[in-house]
């Protein structure tokens, strides 16, 4: 076996005719390479899908995954499978399998174009599909920002990559240094949910990092060193560090502190923002009051006419 | 089928072999006795050595097993992958084997339907998490390997830290070539666990010859010598520790 790239190229209008389903599938065109795979979006039996080749052990272990993933009720975290077959090219046998296409950008450049204030939301959003998923006894692994795709609107966070998935209790296999804690060395590689919320927390890291960086000789310290630096993150900077030092055991848990954070967020924001805020609320606030006082002027006025006309009518009347 | 060990060699070289015997024939013999050879090719930036890739490549073919060129950057990344990576090809090997008896035809993995080759794939995986890995690494200490030792180090306690994740039990040995006084030495004998590696990295000399061929029939002893040893090797969890 060779672990080097998959090289094959396949233009538009290729059609894909699978051997075991005999399902036809027309390319549109090319969608993405990764490291092992490439991704073609094409024309099948029931409209736009994303038709993905790869080496044999990466194709069926993938499929498997999401044949998982469809079992597990209200997770919306993965494309759903569409088919899985093999493809008798002028290449030799290729298998393949057809997923659900999923469009929109990636969360990086979905938060370049929204800003910071999606970061917070978004990661409820994951951590809440992550929640299904542990529940479910899967370990989703390799989460990175390029794997997960914010579609919509409504706008929703899916994950094209799902390579990395593992069962609960056995070892990741598959990883990205950045967001992995064995890099970090802040834990071990077994797939438990603490190694999913760590790389949750990486990911928010990511988002206001876009470089990402490498690890000195500080481990976890550098990163709460990081994460305080930037005033992006500090409504949730206690959440994050908390999932970096693989305090929480679900990722519920996380989801619920998050949700108080970015909640008291409002609430005192950061201090250049403040001074301005306050000064336009002042701003309001006396011109309100204002208003109000001119509205009892109109109704003391009114009562004054009021009272000098029911004594004027009843002198009349009097006299 | 029983619980497996998988025995694998992991060679890390930056070159060409100079002295004694073919390093491909040495891995072939390595394979007739159920132990991969796995090779992991460090390159640099500078133009490659033609000769130098083509062995690798061939040691890997011969020996079974996987081989991957890389910048010293990756090389934590991809040492723990070939190792992995090797393991489910053995495991898929052994699968093949069973089920061609089965099918009585001899096809193996792809002739099946995907669904099938789904339910074969997740017993491969079962397996690789449970099966007991015994990994040999070599490492070229040539004078052309000096400037990467610290790289080497960092990938070897990661691939400590990915292996001890999995459910089946792990032993590690450690060899360099060459040695003070022979082709080979050994720096650290079966153990489950690879900390102990720090101190030993640093006190390394790097310089001389490159007898690949030697080195990796020394290795074939080891798993021997290991099997001998296993009574009154209590447990498997003490080692001994060689001097430099
Ligand atoms: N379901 C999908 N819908 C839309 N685009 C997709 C889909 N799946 C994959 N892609 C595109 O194809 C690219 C490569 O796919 P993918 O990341 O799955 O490949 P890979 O080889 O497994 O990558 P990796 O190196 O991350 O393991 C993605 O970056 C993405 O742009």
């Amino acid at each position: 076996m060779n672990t080097s790239r998959n090289q094959f190229n396949i233009g538009r209008g290729t059609v894909i005719h699978g051997k075991w389903h005999s399902q036809a599938y027309l390319v549109e065109r090319l969608l993405g390479r990764g490291a092992t795979g490439t991704v073609y979006l094409v024309n099948g039996p029931d409209g736009a899908a994303a038709l993905k080749f790869s080496n044999s052990l990466s194709i069926t272990a993938e499929m498997n995954v999401l044949k998982a993933f469809a079992k597990v009720q209200g997770s919306s975290l993965g494309p759903s499978l569409l088919d899985a077959d093999d493809w008798e090219s002028g290449y030799g046998v290729q298998p393949f399998y057809v997923m659900e296409y999923i469009q929109g950008p990636t969360l990086s450049a979905f938060i370049r174009m929204r800003g910071s204030s999606w970061i917070g939301v978004l990661l409820l959003q994951l951590l809440e599909n992550l929640q299904t998923l542990h529940e479910a006894g899967w370990i989703f692994g390799d989460i990175k920002p390029d794997n997960l795709i914010v579609s919509g609107p409504p706008f929703a966070l899916r994950c094209i990559d799902v390579g990395g998935t593992t069962k609960m209790g056995r070892a990741i296999k598959e990883y990205t240094e950045f967001f992995d804690r064995g890099y970090w060395r802040a834990g071990s590689r077994k797939a438990e949910p603490s190694y999913d919320l760590f790389a949750a927390a990486m990911v928010a890291i990511n988002l206001v990092y876009p470089e990402r960086f490498s690890r000195n000789e500080e481990g976890i310290k550098q990163l709460e060193a990081k994460v305080r630096q930037k005033k992006e993150l500090q409504a949730i900077a206690p959440v994050l560090i908390k999932a970096l030092q693989g305090k929480y055991s679900s990722a519920s848990a996380m989801r619920t502190e998050l949700l108080v954070s970015l909640n008291s967020e409002t609430k005192k924001k950061e201090p250049v923002n403040r001074r301005s805020a306050v000064r336009k609320n002042n701003g309001r606030a006396i011109y309100k009051q204002k208003r109000k006082e001119r509205g009892l002027f109109t109704l003391a006025a009114v009562l004054f006419i009021a009272v000098v006309y029911v004594l004027y009518v009843l002198t009349e009347l009097l006299i | 089928m029983k619980q497996g060990t998988i025995k694998q060699i992991l060679l890390l070289t930056d070159g060409c072999s100079n002295h004694g015997e073919d390093p491909v024939a040495m891995a072939a013999l390595a394979r007739e006795q159920g132990i991969t050879v796995n090779v992991i090719g460090m390159i640099d930036d500078q133009a490659t050595d033609e000769r130098g890739l083509q062995e690798i490549d061939q040691i890997a073919l011969s020996g079974g097993g996987i081989s991957q060129t890389v910048f010293a950057k990756q090389l934590s990344h991809t040492v723990q992958m070939v190792t992995r990576q090797a393991m489910t090809q053995t495991l898929q090997g052994v699968v093949n084997e069973q089920l061609k008896k089965i099918l009585n035809k001899d096809t193996g993995m792809e002739s099946l339907p995907p669904d099938t080759r789904g339910e074969v794939m997740e017993v491969v995986d079962e397996l690789g998490e449970t099966a007991n890995l015994e990994v040999l690494i070599l490492v070229d200490t040539s004078a052309s390997m000096k400037s990467k030792l610290p790289t080497v180090k960092e990938a070897l306690l990661d691939l400590s830290l990915s292996m001890n994740a999995r459910m089946g039990s792990n032993l590690f040995s450690l060899s360099i070539f060459p040695g003070k006084r022979k082709d080979t030495e050994q720096l650290l004998d079966w153990t489950p666990k690879l900390d102990s590696l720090t101190s030993l990295f640093s006190k390394l000399s790097p310089g001389g010859l490159t007898p690949t061929g030697p080195a990796i029939r020394e290795a074939i002893s080891q798993f021997k010598k290991k099997r001998s040893r296993k009574g009154w090797l209590s447990g498997g969890d003490e080692y001994i520790e060689k001097s430099v």
